[in-house]
């Protein structure tokens, strides 16, 4: 099981300073805190839930569908990423269902890319190896799609090999949210979709880019690297990012997928107003 | 801002230019017939006309779409006085035919033209069906604010926001039962009210004409035919919920309808029905048409709200709901083209007139295009709860070719097929649902028995994959996974396990896609593997016997 950044403290905010909320996770009664995520109650408690996309420090996504759980009274399977806690909330955080669900989820992404861990970068920090052994996906039931993206290696520093490439758009966010450049964004739709650079430029060639490195570090699995990096070799940090959010105020929490429709000159002045 | 209209003066003049007239030849130039050589037979009727030097007395009418697509073009003469004639399938040779032996006659024998098909008035396809949506459609010209005034429009949208308050217009809707016409089937004077009780000074409605589902045009016919109701029941929706402006969002296919929407749109400012001080009281609504870019994820609307918006059409997650936040973080409603269709007839009847016609739960009527191995295909209107049997057997005339009735699939590539043994259930939201399809739009796919079952299934599972946006993992790999073991079964290597692994990787792709469009996908393979599992099953090949495997060859 992967180590998971688990804050020590609530993170800042607009919560009380309290855990008022009291709410059964699976039969268990706890008290989570006022506009607090299942996601990081469970978190807090200890509670696993496997996670992709999601990455404290920048607005939820909700695309990987690992984090569902079941609430009583609700017929879907919400989020646990993007549901709040409410009074009295009812949620199991595993069942047989979930389980079956996430483990095709799983062998769905593994059939989807080219993952062969021996020959990757990332194989022992990787988030999706993780996912394979939390979830217990030791075969993939699927047609292998065997894809042939480019590898774009064109960036001085660092590597995009896409066929590792789960689309969770961790690095279109931190970039666009984080680092305010926006170098990263998917093209296409469906199984067409693709990570690109700039206006689908080589990397090395987008004239936006910091050369920051945080989208490398962000990455879930071994499609960004740095160059000269041998297999295995690859050492993500995803947790910089909060680290960083958390420095420039720790206002992110009131993001949400909205925030993504604000206007960009409001985000971009909202940026300016927080950086220390 | 333009001059305010005269809604009584504007119908009198028109319906004094018609009376000056003997006869009028309304001509269908919707995409159907526009497609099949409607603006030959249009010019033709015009050239006889003018040569005949009778243009004074003579009308020939552009109209929207009648419905009886598969016999088009048509073409309708209406005396002074009388009862109509409908010509189908009308050629230039046959217009001419028209025009000489029906319109230049005497005016006194009313001759029909003999060479070309005439339609009996008393055709099944139309006896059963009751026009409130589509009341207009195929009699008036589109693209003339006059003739949609002189049919009583825009009436429904003067007497509300001269007798009734905001409040009164919306209980109105609550009180009608009207329900979402997209294909969920949500009380539409509930999502009203939601964006009348939220809070804001921005709010914004808008008219979602994505419709994309395969073989589906209710809401492109409604949109070319009748597009002035589409606006009214915009500002009035508007007026109810306070709402400042708004949004018809339609797909670039559909060119006749953006241009005719453009034209009503235009129409209406130049007679302020919208934009300030409509129809000179204090309501102001500035209405915008956008265009799609040709994906059908952007039907559903938080996809449809990140494309007007310019972003790409991705669905976003809900809550928070669009009347929360929505276009721009203001409270937004989207209704879809039919519903807001319906609501100049119920501001204008009163919620009990439409109350009144349907079933109790599902009041009203519902458009339907027929589509698929049928003798007669087109666009229908029938009142909630006709049996599934009255439509296919009776108004459609069966099945082409002397085929058998197989299935029928309603809601597209979201909803499922129904076997003959439903076919006398009831059309309605909950009925439909029960039999693990869904209304829908309104597409109605009938199949004969050379269809197989699974290749069926296939060819949506395929629709799904092009047009599953990749946001999810589930909607974006699942159905490509889904495509590929059904392609293995259709093409004879399907095994058991493959079945198996099918039947689950459905399951899982219906609960867990984030939006609509992955969690329907599974649909048109859940239902036909309900109701013809022994279609599968016999594509099916042997397991091999697992000592064979060892020999080497097993890569």
């Amino acid at each position: 099981m992967s180590a998971r950044p688990v804050p020590p403290t609530p993170p800042a905010g607009p919560r009380s300073a309290r855990p008022t909320v009291s709410v059964t996770l699976d039969g268990e009664e706890v008290l989570a805190f006022p506009g607090e995520t299942v996601l990081a109650l469970a978190r807090r408690l200890g509670v696993p839930i496997p996670t992709l996309c999601q990455l404290d420090g920048v607005s939820v996504y909700g695309g990987c569908r690992l984090c569902v759980v079941e609430v009583e009274g609700e017929h879907r399977l919400p989020l646990a990423c993007a549901t709040e806690v409410s009074a009295d909330m009812d949620v199991r955080s595993t069942s047989s269902q979930l389980r079956d669900h996430r483990r095709r989820i799983v062998a769905l992404l593994f059939a989807e890319g080219s993952h062969v861990c021996a020959a990757c970068v990332a194989s022992g920090a990787c988030e999706l190896q993780d996912l394979a052994t939390e979830t217990g996906v030791d075969h993939v039931p699927y047609e292998l799609a065997f894809p042939s993206h480019e590898v774009d290696a064109s960036h001085p520093l660092f590597v995009l090999d896409r066929d590792r490439c789960v689309l969770c758009t961790r690095c279109v966010r931190v970039c666009d949210e984080i680092e305010g450049a926006h170098v990263w964004d998917i093209a296409q739709r469906g199984n067409d979709a693709r990570l690109v650079a700039g206006m689908d430029q080589p990397w090395g060639e987008v004239a936006s880019c910091t050369s920051c490195g945080k989208c490398v570090a962000a990455c879930p699995t071994g499609a960004l690297y740095h160059q000269g990096t041998a297999s295995g070799e690859r050492r993500p940090d995803p947790e910089l990012i909060a680290f960083l959010a958390d420095a420039r105020g720790g206002v992110w929490e009131q993001r949400d997928n909205g925030a993504a429709s604000q206007p960009r000159d409001a985000a971009g002045s909202h940026e300016q107003g927080t950086t220390p | 801002m333009g001059k305010l209209i005269d809604l009584d003066a504007m119908r009198d003049a028109e319906l004094a230019d018609r009376s000056r007239r003997t006869h009028r030849a309304l001509v269908c130039s919707s995409t159907g017939c526009l497609s099949a050589g409607a603006a030959g037979v249009r010019a033709a009727l015009e050239e006889e006309i003018e040569a005949a030097d009778r243009a004074e007395t003579l009308q020939v009418v552009p109209t929207g779409c009648p419905g009886l697509c598969s016999r088009g073009p048509l073409v309708q003469v209406e005396p002074r006085a009388g009862p109509a004639t409908l010509y189908a399938e009308v050629d230039p040779d046959g217009a001419r035919s028209i025009a000489r032996d029906h319109l230049l006659g005497d005016g006194t024998g009313d001759q029909v033209a003999a060479d070309v098909e005439v339609v009996p008035a008393d055709l099944p396809f139309f006896a059963h069906q009751t026009k409130v949506v589509l009341a207009n459609a195929g009699r008036i010209d589109p693209d003339r604010l006059e003739d949609y005034v002189a049919a009583g429009g825009y009436r429904a949208l003067y007497d509300t926001l001269t007798t009734m308050t905001p409040e009164q217009a919306l209980t109105a809707v609550e009180r009608s039962g009207l329900r979402g016409r997209g294909g969920a089937g949500y009380p539409t004077g509930r999502k009203w009210r939601l964006l009348a009780e939220a809070p804001g000074d921005h709010k914004v409605v808008v008219a979602n004409g994505d419709e994309g589902d395969p073989g589906a045009f209710m809401d492109r016919t409604i949109m070319d035919s009748d597009p002035h109701r589409v606006l009214e029941g915009l500002v009035i929706a508007a007026y109810a919920t306070g709402a400042e402006r708004g949004y018809i969002y339609v797909r670039a296919e559909y060119p006749l309808a953006i241009e005719r929407l453009e034209r009503a749109i235009r129409a209406a400012k130049r007679s302020r029905l919208l934009g300030k001080g409509v129809l000179g009281t204090d309501l102001s609504f500035d209405l915008q048409i956008r265009v799609g870019a040709g994906a059908f994820v952007c039907g559903e609307e938080t996809a449809l709200m990140a494309s007007i918006e310019g972003r790409r059409g991705l669905p976003q997650l809900r809550p928070p709901y669009p009347t929360e936040r929505g276009l721009w973080g203001e409270p937004t409603m989207i209704n879809n083209v039919e519903t807001l269709a319906n609501i100049p007839a119920i501001l204008g009847n009163g919620p009990e007139w439409f109350a009144a016609m349907g079933t109790a739960d599902s009041p009203g009527t519902k458009v339907f295009a027929l589509a698929g191995s049928l003798v007669t295909t087109g666009l229908i209107e029938v009142p909630m709860g006709i049996s599934l049997r009255t439509i296919v057997e009776d108004m459609a005339d069966g099945i082409a070719g002397g085929r058998r009735f197989k299935a029928a699939q309603t809601g597209g590539p979201s909803g499922g097929c129904i076997p003959e043994r439903f076919l006398d259930t009831p059309v309605d939201y909950e009925h439909l649902r029960a039999l693990g399809s869904m209304m829908g739009s309104g597409g109605l796919v009938v199949i004969d028995d050379t269809v197989n079952m699974p290749e069926f299934a296939r060819f949506y599972m395929a629709f799904c994959r092009d047009e599953s946006c990749g946001k999810c993992v589930p909607c974006r790999v699942g159905t490509v996974q889904l495509h590929a073991l059904l392609d293995r079964i259709c093409n004879g290597q399907g095994r058991r396990r493959d079945l198996q692994h099918l039947e689950s990787l459905c399951r899982t792709v219906q609960v867990t896609s984030l939006c609509g469009l992955g969690q329907s996908a599974p649909n048109p393979v859940v239902s036909t593997l309900e109701h013809f599992r022994d279609e599968y099953e016999a594509l099916l090949v042997e397991e091999p016997v697992p000592s064979a495997v060892v020999t080497g060859d097993a890569s």
